[in-house]
């Protein structure tokens, strides 16, 4: 059975009137939510960060990394234009940390991409500028974008310090016009918004680690809750030493690397 | 008041249709950009504002200056302004419209814009920057016409206008900073990083304003039977030479700041612009061009005695607003984008279709302009003759 949109609101509407305004709102409240997102441990999170162990990353996880993520998202394949949309990519030690420029880092570090994205910053400038709130903080901490609120101004792009934000110049649907849509579970964007690593939050919801963490095969992402002393990530950074992009901005980056 | 831009000498037509066809063909480009998205730009995702905001930034600039006649005037009951006061206000509304719509130009979605209003957010500068930018054209519309109306009747204006006169002489200020402050915010942006950037926006603004308006004066001179006066357009020269160097003195300190502490995140910045950054330098001869023309608009102006001379005054005029309009209309976003973050240069050149809707909105300001002009020259005549 298909419903159209006039007949799914009618539904709703007698739904709603039937089960009477007050316990709709019930069924949804905030902390009935909580207690039953509570029961898949990956929905629980308070402040979801990641570490991104570089001595572990292998030359093949770039590729799966990236198109797993881009795949899962539907992000489509502009590279070499100015149009480019990307929300993981790699890019060498020198222009990940401008910040920290060492002629004599090793080459270990020197010579091997460095994976970025989206920092999900404790402070995140583009939710501070967003002139609509279309970029908002999600109660896990997670940067989240409303792609049918932004307006498209691109304030956001200019105030992240990490070129994390890609603007749809093009329609990217044009990009799947004569081919499949990778991941039927996640929507398309339009052309005119600004879009960016959302930590797979719907992956999140349904107790999934990120697409990225699961494709890479050298377990080189880790991902956690940076609330949780007992988390993977905590205890990793516990245990080793770890920097994240350009910190003495006052961001708060929720990304740490190992090198 | 409105029917005297109805009737007027051929020439007033023919400047009305010309301006139409730029209009139309601005617009016709707009159409193009609505339909495949802002692609058809030279914009991209590491120089992801280009020449809509700044010609923004430069035109709240000019409207911005309208209150070097209005205080002096109102503030100062410095008389000799009484006669071009709605000049700079007209000017004022031109370009505030002029901002709007580049504003809307560089929209990716542009008709979601009163998602501003739906959702206010006051942590955004681009919320204030909306409010403060349509109370200003609210008010100089106001102002204007209503002063404009009493002039008319041969009546003094209504007292109304008086508390709103007052308010647009901050409001004028207020525009120009929160357009600053846009950009000065923003933590990984090393050239717009600075906390002198709102003077010298404003200090451009009130060089390059009052420039434009002595050109406009020159041309009203000639084109009509209302003469602006000598001492008025004297005056603005005197305004003119203290903003520009004011300006230039505000440039100076930052690049001394910039390149004695020599902190890259700043400094590459002005390399890109003035010299050129590994390998890239499309900007490094226009902005040597903005500072030659700044320097010799100081050296033409700086006496009482050259300025005298309308001929030099007016070389100086078209000086500045061309040093500033380089400056801001062109260094000031693609050189803040470039190098990235991640300090990759990727050169921004605007597009064919992007220059000819920037072009059509210019028309639509000179559109607004030259009616309104016309409407308060025409009373201007009519009260002389």
């Amino acid at each position: 059975m298909s419903l159209n949109r006039r007949d799914f609101l009618k539904i709703a509407g007698i739904t709603a009137l039937g089960v009477g305004a007050a316990s709709a709102f019930e069924v949804l409240s905030g902390k009935q939510l909580e207690a039953a997102l509570k029961a898949a441990p990956l929905t629980a999170g308070k402040r979801w960060a990641m570490v991104v162990d570089i001595r572990k990353l292998r030359e093949e996880d770039y590729h799966d990394v990236v198109t797993a993520c881009h795949t899962s998202h539907n992000v489509p394949d502009f590279s070499g234009t100015k149009d480019e949309i990307k929300w993981i990519w790699a890019e060498p030690f020198e222009n990940a940390f401008p910040d920290s420029p060492n002629e004599y880092v090793k080459p270990e570090v020197k010579d091997k991409p460095f994976l970025v994205f989206c920092n999900q910053c404790g402070d995140a400038p583009c939710v501070r500028v967003c002139p609509t709130k279309a970029t908002f903080k999600g109660p896990d901490g997670i940067t989240m974008m409303d792609m049918h609120r932004c307006i498209g101004c691109r304030y956001c792009m200019a105030a992240c310090p990490y070129g994390a934000r890609s603007f749809n110049f093009r329609d990217p649907r044009t990009y799947f016009a004569d081919k499949e849509v990778p991941n039927r579970e996640f929507p398309t964007r339009t052309r005119g918004v600004v879009e960016k690593c959302n930590f797979c939050t719907e992956r999140l919801a349904k107790g999934l680690y990120p697409a990225c963490v699961e494709a890479c095969k050298s377990n080189a992402l880790i991902f956690g809750d940076l609330d949780d002393p007992n988390s993977e990530v905590r205890r990793v950074l516990r245990a080793n030493f770890s920097i994240r992009r350009k910190p003495q901005l006052g961001t708060d980056p929720s990304i740490f690397y190992i090198v | 008041m409105l029917e005297r831009a109805l009737v007027g000498p051929k020439k007033y037509w023919t400047g009305l249709v010309g301006l139409l066809v730029l209009i139309g063909i601005g617009a016709g480009c707009y159409f193009l950009q609505y339909q495949k998205g802002l692609t058809i730009t030279g914009m991209g995702r590491d120089v992801s504002w280009g020449f809509y905001i700044a010609q923004f930034t430069f035109l709240v600039g000019v409207a911005a200056s309208a209150v070097m006649l209005v205080l002096p005037y109102y503030l100062h009951h410095y008389k000799a302004f009484g006669k071009i006061t709605i000049l700079g206000e007209f000017l004022a509304v031109a370009a505030v419209s002029m901002c709007l719509m580049f504003i809307l130009a560089d929209l990716g979605r542009p008709m979601r814009m009163l998602n501003v209003l739906l959702y206010p957010t006051p942590g955004s500068v681009l919320f204030w920057d909306m409010t403060v930018l349509n109370g200003y054209l609210f008010l100089n519309i106001v102002i204007g016409w209503v002063v404009l109306a009493a002039e008319r009747k041969g009546v003094a204006p209504p007292a109304f206008v008086k508390p709103l006169i007052y308010i647009s002489i901050p409001w004028a200020v207020s525009i120009h900073t929160v357009t600053a402050f846009l950009y000065c915010g923003l933590p990984g942006r090393g050239y717009w990083l600075t906390a002198i950037l709102a003077a010298r926006f404003l200090s451009s603004a009130f060089a390059a304003g009052p420039s434009l308006l002595i050109i406009l004066c020159l041309l009203v001179r000639r084109w009509t039977k209302f003469d602006p006066g000598k001492e008025p357009i004297q005056t603005l020269g005197t305004i003119v030479t203290y903003a520009i160097i004011m300006n230039v003195f505000f440039l100076l300190l930052e690049v001394f700041t910039v390149f004695y502490s020599r902190i890259p995140e700043h400094m590459l910045h002005f390399k890109y612009l003035f010299v050129g950054l590994h390998g890239h330098g499309i900007y490094v001869p226009w902005m040597w061009a903005a500072v030659i023309l700044c320097v010799v608009a100081i050296a033409l102006l700086l006496t009482r005695k050259a300025r005298a001379n309308e001929k030099i005054l007016l070389a100086g005029a078209i000086c500045v607003f061309l040093g500033t309009w380089i400056d801001k209309g062109m260094g000031m976003i693609a050189g803040g984008f470039t190098p990235s973050p991640l300090e990759h240069v990727t050169e921004y050149v605007p597009s064919a279709p992007e220059l000819l809707i920037t072009l059509g909105v210019w028309a639509t300001g000179f559109l607004i302009l030259t009616i309104l002009y016309k409407v308060a020259i025409s009373i201007k005549e009519e009260l002389a003759s």
